[in-house]
């Protein structure tokens, strides 16, 4: 029928609208970043200086920052994660568990400009005044408990990323608790009375899909970009020099620069930078998706 | 006696293992509830009628309010919704309606990766697009902010399209409806309150968005006056209030946060009441 025919084409041509951004925006993003490219090239990787006066751009510093970061908030983050899926789904009874799931999944819809506000204004502070000068005057003869203390740093940025990645892994953890066959619980539990062998039964079943939710998380925590710029301090150096040092990450330095960009060649750089952090972030994300994919189907033939 | 030590043994590493599971979620709790309750104290003080009524004051000025950034910012939500929500829901519609076609899953897989790419790059697309063309401006931050929205929308529109019983669709076309007409007046229709839940979580996730706002229009304080010209924005007000030097800055950045919460929470719960409603109907 005629009709039919125009509806399939007419949502096709919508449902396609998303791929075509998607490739528009590798190329956009190529495209804003020639200018950088064409200039240094790939040794924009693995370039150290960062210097607007004399129009010289390079990321190593910032990857590194990016993965050091990401990857701590990562390590803050896996373990309070399963602890609180765990919680939810085997100790706590069912309507107490799905009050704290609501506030939990909401969490992760707080805008990250109030988790960076937050941490700017009161988990710096706290952190300064608390924990960082109770440990300096502990193990200030260490290297990597000397220094400045400002509060804000690579740290407290990770900190805060963890706090913000925590109901995405969460989230998809209760998920994968929840969906463990029946069959492999009454097996766990005919091992043995215990809560504590059920509970790593199921952790060990569920594996591949936290790793795939590890990679989520990390995925946003990679690509969190107001939050850590607030709180990390936006200084750049290779390394810091201590736990205490501010820093820098590939997000940050778009959000603290680029109002600030004034030249062609800097804007491009910034682009540029966006550019990685895409490359990185998409690696990331379909690895992810790929092993959920993979795991639902799995699950599905059982 | 030997029995019953080993079974003492395994009571205290199961208690153990009990608190160290608690203690996960206090150290998580704890923090969450300091970020609400922080908002609220110290946003609170902040919320008068001025606070909603005056415009942005100049850096160092006493009083005023963030009047033109609620103005901006419901224009900008306005123009994302324009373009989003009928993309994303039809979008929805093909992927669920013709998800015999082997392209589907594709395009939803793409969708999905869309999904997870983060929001300042969408930003610099937009800003590459449309800001280096015609200036910083409220219609690239919209663009920006329509492509945030769609990949939620068509998730969304397309598993809630899902949960309607094929017997529903059977019917319809063997009273001899066609299939467009039996998707939008009858499908649809079974699927509206799912549809809402998506664009009010979408909206949730856009009203907060700073990243892509920052690099398409820019921080900027004055009222709409344009497409084609930037406008005040809360959630980028935030940032640029709290990283100045300035008292009265920092006040309001407090008093949009708490705004800003109140919306977003708003936006999370309603739709899940709505689906919790939903549920217990189907039961």
């Amino acid at each position: 029928m005629f009709g039919d025919k125009i509806f399939k084409y007419t949502t096709a041509f919508f449902a396609f609208f998303i791929v075509i951004s998607f490739l528009m925006l590798i190329y956009e993003l190529y495209k804003g970043s020639y200018l950088a490219i064409s200039k240094f090239g790939l040794s924009f990787i693995k370039n150290t200086v960062w210097d607007p006066v004399n129009g010289v751009f390079g990321a190593l510093p910032l990857i590194i920052g990016t993965i050091v970061v990401s990857l701590l908030s990562l390590l803050f983050s896996l373990p309070i994660s399963i602890g609180v899926a765990l919680v939810l789904v085997l100790y706590l009874p069912r309507k107490i568990s799905r009050g704290l799931a609501v506030l939990i999944e909401t969490m992760a819809g707080v805008p990250s400009v109030i988790y960076g506000l937050w941490g700017l204004y009161v988990l710096a502070p706290f952190l300064r005044e608390n924990v960082y000068s109770v440990l300096q005057s502990m193990f200030g003869f260490i290297p990597l408990f000397s220094g400045p203390n400002y509060g804000i740093g690579f740290l407290t940025g990770s900190m805060v990323l963890a706090l913000m990645i925590t109901p995405i892994i969460t989230a998809v953890t209760k998920d994968l608790l929840l969906a463990v066959p029946t069959s492999i619980k009454e097996a766990a539990v005919s091992l043995g009375p215990k809560k504590k062998e059920l509970a790593l039964i199921m952790i060990k079943y569920i594996k591949p899909g936290l790793f795939a939710a590890s990679l989520l998380g990390l995925g946003r925590a990679i690509g969190e970009t107001m939050a850590i710029s607030m709180v990390i301090g936006n200084k750049f150096k290779l390394f810091p020099s201590s736990l205490f040092d501010t820093w820098y990450t590939l997000s940050a330095i778009i959000a603290n620069e680029f109002l600030e960009a004034t030249y062609d060649l800097y804007i491009s750089s910034l682009v540029y930078i966006g550019l990685l952090l895409l490359a990185v972030t998409l690696a990331v994300i379909i690895i992810a998706r790929i092993i959920i994919w993979r795991f639902s189907k799995v699950r599905g033939e059982i | 006696m030997q029995l019953n030590k080993v079974l003492k043994k395994k009571i205290l590493i199961d208690k153990a293992f009990t608190i160290i599971l608690i203690c996960a979620m206090i150290i998580y709790l704890v923090p969450i509830i300091s970020i609400i309750y922080e908002t609220v104290s110290r946003g609170l003080p902040a919320l008068n009628l001025d606070f909603f009524t005056k415009p942005i004051p100049t850096a160092g000025e006493e009083g005023g309010g963030i009047a033109n950034a609620i103005q901006g910012t419901v224009i900008s939500i306005a123009l994302a919704s324009l373009i989003g929500i009928p993309v994303g829901i039809l979008s929805g519609i093909f992927l669920s309606e013709y998800r015999e076609l082997k392209i589907t899953s594709f395009i939803r897989f793409i969708n999905e990766v869309f999904h997870g790419i983060p929001s300042i790059i969408i930003g610099l697309f937009s800003f590459v697009l449309i800001s280096k063309r015609i200036g910083f401006s409220v219609l690239a931050a919209s663009f920006s902010l329509a492509l945030i929205m769609i990949p939620i929308v068509t998730i969304v529109t397309q598993e809630s399209l899902k949960m309607v019983p094929a017997t529903i669709r059977e019917a319809a076309f063997s009273l001899g409806i066609p299939k467009w007409k039996t998707t939008i007046f009858i499908v649809l229709r079974g699927a509206w309150q799912g549809i809402v839940t998506g664009i009010l979580l979408s909206i949730g996730r856009i009203i907060g968005e700073s990243a892509p706002i920052l690099v398409t229009m820019g921080f900027y304080r004055w009222w709409f006056s344009g497409l084609d010209r930037p406008v005040s924005n809360m959630a980028l007000n935030i940032f640029i209030f709290a990283m100045s030097p300035f008292q009265n800055w920092v006040r309001l950045a407090w008093g949009t946060a708490l705004v800003l919460l109140v919306l977003v929470l708003l936006l999370n719960i309603i739709p899940r009441l709505m689906m919790l409603r939903r549920e217990v109907r189907y039961e």
